[in-house]
């Protein structure tokens, strides 16, 4: 984008765009970072176990186990780049990745296996042969192999927990066999985000593997925490504008000292531990960031914080009409008299009636029909849900449904809503205004 | 099916022929000198004389066995013609163990001398097919060039053990083609060990014929003395022949050994054929197969080497195909042809009518459908008279072709030769057709496979799935590095700990395996049958001691202690179906790829005819359980096997649960199963403790208390061998990290130990809690609080929020937002922590824990 050349020559808008660029693949985990936070013990054993596997051929198997957003496949993603950096790993080994998601059985999570190894039963990308012709050649290659000649495998199964819903965990045993047989040597990696996978695998399946268990549970605190943003946000020291980067860095690191950024912060921190959330608020952040405001203000974040943190329910009740909202009320009252037990139309129209009889002069009288229409757009908004299927039987009106809002929800919107008649909002509050 | 038809396609009706010339009084049997065969609804019959080779039935209709007819007689019954006869092997019926010893590849033709005496070799004599023509080289000779495939060579003798030199004194170049076996005795030809003369320049000659099926005095003379030392007993005999009485076929079994080895076309012309086979083309092996028969006995044979010569000439188109395309070897065999089409023609022409004569057979599509192809083929030569005559001779191939014709005095023999060749050319066209050659690395060659002839018995090399890329040898790639070896004590340990390292002994099974040898020992030396199922827990080494105890038979039978047999496993996780179950066996067994149906079909078949020369087949059968079928055929089946009286089959099964056959088999798979079980009890912590150590073998890696802490924990908890050997290497990668880091001993200590169980037996789920956001944490609070005011252990998303929102403001914290409430949920959903139904029901999903309400507070009272 800039040589060297130009870089002195660079104007404030393309060092924003640059900057911009920087971050977005930081924060979009486009590129695995230098050195993964807080994980050292962790990735110090995940390497050790990889790199015995890869070079003096001993089969492993392991789960890695964290919550979502933890860092799971980042570690993974940063423990293999060093490992490939050896030499004498790098052509040795070889890899076969597997997803969960992906690879939804075990016949084609078997072929996705056998492509990626190439074996000789692969023409092109087309892997041949049926499924059980399929397994038993994988079977017959691993066996053949043994833990000084042949290259060591490591299958990485993403979501792992995913494959111990196959059936019969045809997969899963033989590749955890194959782990703790004289065969070819073999790692097989998994990554899961749930703390009870253990549970379930088969009786073998489970003896067969290790129980070697990484956990990422970030321990972080809130110090650990604001620094891990000051140092995703500041621009590398190569940034070809050292001027603007040191005026972007020094921005960020006030940043972090403000107390209403901090506060943000910690409201973040305390819903959710994991960066990728964080990240999505200091990508709403950056994108903020303009010629005209070339640095990261305070504003930008609280902005990309409110966007975060708005409640999609509350948003819709904004666009409702006054008659609509009105039907809510009076479901809301109705929730509060019966105590959460569902409700029909009829009643609400009561409800509402009532209401309009005791402020006839301010709000437009409906006919009934037309409160039916608006009753029907908030069913279609699932602002109302009916509480069983079986629709076709009873009359509409007297349908039961239940309100999906909270309490707090609703009064929210009302605080919120343009314009909304006084005497709507008091009936609100209470309901006998 | 179409190979198992030889019997029942063509009915062969069998005659002892003439007076008998000579009796034996003590056995009552009068013994005769020839016999004829002839076939149903033809007029011309096949005879065999004594000290001819001859085509004996068997399980694997490609290679028939292949024996020296010594004696021919009725037993004392006066009913049933039997025959005593000297066995040949091929190589493919040698245990695959043992084909190692012959240090060279087997050449297709060749056959070996079948000595040993364990071996019935009293056979019923309407199991016999046809004759055959061997030819005797010298072990040092090469094998001679541009035979013809119906030739098989003789060079060494083999006697179960070993392959040596076949000594002149047993076999004998056979001299007259001509004389029928006379009882007078002939002197031996001085031959061997130096290589013979004569053999050797009739060998390279190659015009000359040697007709094998000829043999002296001194050949007999030495195989009866040979069979007298091991005669069969009276009695043996006698059941021997109830036995085979009472089998609805007469199939003779040499050997259970169907091996078939795919690197190696069997070279017989009739091999080839029967490859090919459809079942209506089943009829040409037939043909070939007794066209050799003629031969010897055709008068006009010595004058006649002008011709054979001329026919020989065309068998280097017979050598196994080569990489080569097909169409310019055709081209190359047109000259010849045509050369020869002045003889053929005619007598083509003459027999047809016959030949095409409509039979009251009907032409299946199949048999259709391939002669179609031959006329296609043929077509290639762009001669217009092959092409009709070869048409001809697709008929007359798909008409039950007998080779009586040839025995018909009246049809020369030069016509007999040519006729001869056209088939066999015939032959030669159909396999390149539709049999490419195996030598063919990469090219998808024949897109004229026929896909509905499939030759299941040579399924990796010939096109049965045509889609596989042939020859996919399964293996991973080998490393360009070589893997590094141990390099101090720790990694030395942990090498040895490793599971999949095969210990030298498996102490604290000492029982078992006695107890697993000494059924299988029993059986493989009285040649029964019998079931067996191992239960036992995960990890308690069912399959390592099964193995260990095959691995000392073996041992054994190296030894010469008890008989061969053969080792089968298959494993019931290892599959994708119970069926496939079938289609396995049977690939073990003999290398064939088939349907589960045609697999349990043909495993049906060979393991309830009987067979002389079967040895005992061990069947592991791993993971039991997973066999389950709703009809339970499969354990039906597998059961069922062994009891038949000439399986030969000992089932070990292993499944994990001791009640298995009381909790899903139904009764009558139970009842076969038996009573012998065997229940692998969970090691306790001083076997553990023994494992550990003997496995480490003098190793010093570890303390001793570490050690008893680690057999202790896993024998309380599961008595897993595996665990406990995972445990412990870990337990030497945390010594080896924290040795970096401070001055230890270097041994595995207590504290590494417990670091480990920690690691491994900790719930995470406490770690999970305390680690969790503080939203995630109240939640949790709120899930218990909800809880308890419901007195239930579930409650709506809705409910939980109000308490959630409670706490918030309990703790002084903003309030979440729907939304967020919703997010901190899912994660913890997301874990596991809580059970969540579908995020779908939005407020009125349903929660509940996951983890005990008490695990729950405490995690977050600790914090």
């Amino acid at each position: 984008m800039t040589s060297k050349r130009k870089s002195t020559a660079l104007t404030e808008a393309q060092c924003v765009s640059l900057a911009q660029k920087i971050l977005r693949e930081r924060l979009c985990q486009q590129r695995l970072p230098e050195q993964p936070v807080g994980l050292e013990s962790q990735y110090r054993h995940l390497l050790e176990l990889l790199k015995r596997t890869a070079v003096h051929g001993e089969s492993n198997s392991v789960l890695i186990v964290g919550p979502r957003g933890a860092g799971k496949t980042m570690l993974l993603g940063c423990v293999l780049r060093e490992l490939m950096n050896l030499k004498e790993v790098l052509k040795n080994v070889l890899q076969v990745e597997l997803n969960g998601l992906l690879q939804t059985d075990d016949k084609i999570a078997l072929k996705e296996i056998t492509r990626q190894l190439h074996l000789e039963n692969v023409v092109g990308d087309k892997v041949f042969g049926s499924f059980a012709e399929n397994l038993a050649f994988l079977l017959e290659a691993l066996k053949s192999g043994d833990k000084s000649r042949s290259r060591p495998v490591l299958f990485i199964l993403d979501e792992f927990d995913l494959f111990a819903h196959h059936k019969n965990q045809t997969l899963l045993y033989n590749l955890l066999d194959v782990s703790q047989s004289a065969q070819a040597p073999v790692a097989v990696v998994g990554l899961t985000c749930r703390l009870d996978v253990l549970e379930l695998l088969e009786k073998r399946v489970k003896s067969r593997f290790s129980h070697r268990q990484i956990h990422l549970l970030n321990p972080l605190s809130f110090t650990q925490y604001v620094e891990a943003v000051g140092s995703q946000l500041s621009l590398p020291q190569d940034f070809p504008h050292p001027k603007f980067c040191d005026e972007w860095n020094r921005s960020v690191t006030k940043l972090c000292e403000d107390k209403s950024v901090e506060e943000l912060l910690r409201r973040q921190f305390n819903s959710s531990k994991d960066f990728r959330s964080l990240y999505m608020l200091l990508f709403l952040a950056v994108i903020r960031v303009s010629p005209s405001h070339s640095t990261l203000r305070e504003s930008d974040l609280l902005e990309a914080s409110r966007l975060i943190s708005a409640d999609s329910k509350a948003n819709i009740l904004h666009g409702l009409s006054v008659l609509e909202l009105c039907l809510i009320i009076a479901m809301k009252h109705l929730n509060d008299t019966y105590d959460g037990e569902p409700f029909n139309f009829q009643m609400v129209h009561n409800e509402f009636t009532k209401f309009i009889q005791r402020k006839s002069h301010t709000i437009h009288k409906f006919e009934k029909p037309v409160v039916m229409k608006a009753f029907e757009h908030l069913v279609e908004l699932e602002m109302v849900r009916a509480v069983d299927s079986a629709t076709g039987k009873v009359q509409r009106e007297y349908q039961l449904m239940r309100l999906m809002l909270e309490h707090g929800q609703v009064m929210e919107a009302l605080q919120k809503y343009p314009q909304c008649p006084t005497d709507v909002k008091q009936w609100a509050l209470s309901a006998f205004a | 099916m179409s190979r198992y038809i030889t019997r029942l396609r063509v009915r062969r009706t069998y005659r002892l022929n003439g007076a008998p010339v000579g009796e034996d009084r003590k056995l009552k049997r009068l013994y005769h000198e020839s016999m004829t065969i002839s076939l149903d609804g033809r007029t011309d019959n096949a005879t065999v004389y004594l000290g001819q080779f001859i085509l004996i039935e068997g399980d694997d209709d490609d290679n028939p066995f292949v024996a020296q007819l010594l004696k021919l007689y009725y037993d004392d019954s006066g009913k049933k013609k039997t025959a005593l006869v000297q066995w040949f092997v091929r190589m493919c019926e040698i245990p695959h163990n043992k084909r190692k010893l012959l240090g060279r590849d087997s050449h297709p033709q060749e056959i070996f001398y079948y000595h040993d005496r364990s071996c019935d070799n009293e056979v019923d004599a309407e199991t016999i097919l046809s004759a055959v023509q061997i030819e005797f080289v010298s072990p040092e000779a090469p094998f001679p060039e541009g035979k013809s495939k119906d030739v098989l060579f003789v060079k060494l003798l083999w006697d179960t053990k070993a392959f040596r030199a076949l000594s002149s004194e047993i076999m004998q170049p056979p001299l007259s083609p001509k004389s029928p076996p006379p009882p007078s005795r002939r002197p031996p030809a001085r031959v061997l060990p130096t290589p013979d003369l004569t053999v050797m320049k009739r060998a390279t000659m190659s015009g000359a014929l040697i007709r094998g099926s000829m043999s002296t005095g001194k050949l007999i003379s030495e195989a009866e003395s040979l069979h007298s030392a091991s005669k069969l007993s009276a009695a043996k005999a006698l059941s021997a022949r109830r036995r085979s009485r009472a089998t609805s076929g007469p199939h003779v079994r040499k050997k259970l050994d169907l091996y078939k080895i795919l690197d190696e076309p069997k070279g017989t012309g009739k091999t080839l054929t029967s490859k090919l086979n459809t079942s209506p083309t089943g009829r040409i092996s037939i043909s070939i197969r007794l066209t050799p028969l003629t031969e010897p006995f055709s008068p006009a044979k010595q004058e006649n080497d002008g011709e054979s010569n001329e026919f020989f000439g065309l068998q280097p188109l017979e050598e196994p195909p080569l990489s080569t395309g097909r169409t310019p070897r055709k081209r190359e065999a047109t000259p010849r042809r045509a050369s020869l089409r002045g003889q053929t023609a005619e007598e083509d022409n003459e027999d047809s009518p016959v030949l095409t004569a409509p039979t009251p057979r009907s032409k299946r599509k199949s048999a259709q459908l391939v002669s179609s192809r031959i006329r296609k083929q043929l077509n290639l030569l762009g001669n217009k008279d092959d092409l009709q005559s070869d048409g001809e001779d697709g008929d007359d191939d798909d008409d039950c072709f007998v080779p009586t014709k040839i025995d018909l005095q009246s049809s020369s023999d030069e016509e007999v030769e040519a006729k001869m060749d056209s088939e066999d050319e015939l032959v030669v066209k159909r396999r390149r057709g539709s049999r490419t050659p195996r030598s063919t690395e990469k090219t998808h060659t024949s897109a004229r496979t026929p896909r509905k002839t499939p030759s299941k018995k040579n399924a990796p090399a010939t096109p049965r799935t045509p889609r596989t890329p042939r020859h996919a040898t399964p293996s991973i790639p080998s490393r360009s590095a070589p893997a590094r070896k141990p390099g101090n004590v720790l990694e030395e340990a942990r090498a040895r700990l490793h599971v999949s390292s095969v210990p030298e002994s498996l102490p604290c099974r000492e029982q078992e395996f006695q107890d697993i040898y000494n059924f299988v020992e029993s059986k493989v030396i009285d040649g029964t049958g019998g079931c067996m199922y191992i239960s036992g827990v995960p990890g308690t080494g069912k399959t390592a001691t099964v193995h260990e105890v095959i691995r000392s038979l073996q041992q054994a039978s190296e030894q010469d202690e008890i008989p061969q047999f053969r080792f089968i496993e298959i494993n019931g996780m290892k599959m994708t179906d119970p069926h496939q179950a079938y289609v396995q066996i049977l690939q073990k067994l003999t290398d064939q790829k088939a349907t589960p149906d045609h697999a349990a079909a043909l495993l049906e078949k060979r393991f309830s005819a009987p067979a002389p020369k079967k040895e005992t087949t061990v069947l592991l059968v791993d993971e039991l359980d997973l066999l389950w079928t709703r009809k339970q055929n499969v354990m039906y089946n597998l059961f069922d096997w062994p009891t038949r009286r000439n399986a030969r089959l000992v089932v070990l099964t292993i499944a994990n649960t001791m009640d298995l056959p009381e909790r899903i088999m139904i009764n009558r798979v139970a009842s076969r199963l038996g009573l012998t079980r065997m229940s692998f009890q969970p090691y306790t912590f001083k076997q553990l403790q023994q494992i550990i150590t003997s496995r480490l073998n003098r190793v010093k890696a570890f303390e001793e208390d570490a050690l008893q802490l680690v057999s202790r924990k896993v024998a309380a908890l599961s008595g897993d061998a595996r665990r406990c050997l995972d445990i412990c290497r870990r337990a030497t990668e945390i010594c080896e990290h924290s040795a970096g880091l401070q001055k230890g001993s270097g041994l595995v200590a207590m504290s590494h130990v417990m670091e480990t169980l920690d690691e491994m037996f900790s719930s995470s789920y406490i770690t999970a809690i305390r680690c969790a956001s503080l939203q995630e944490q109240l939640f949790l609070r709120a899930v218990i609080a909800e809880f308890r005011r419901l007195g239930l252990e579930e409650a709506t998303f809705q409910q939980v929020f109000v308490q959630h929102q409670a706490l918030c403001r309990v703790e002084g914290l903003q309030p979440a937002s729907v939304s967020e409430g919703l997010a901190v949920c899912q994660r913890l959903g997301s874990c596991r922590l809580l059970l969540l139904e579908g995020s779908r029901l939005d407020l009125l999903l349903r929660i509940r824990l996951n983890v005990s309400q008490d695990d729950v507070l405490y995690a977050l009272k600790a914090d």
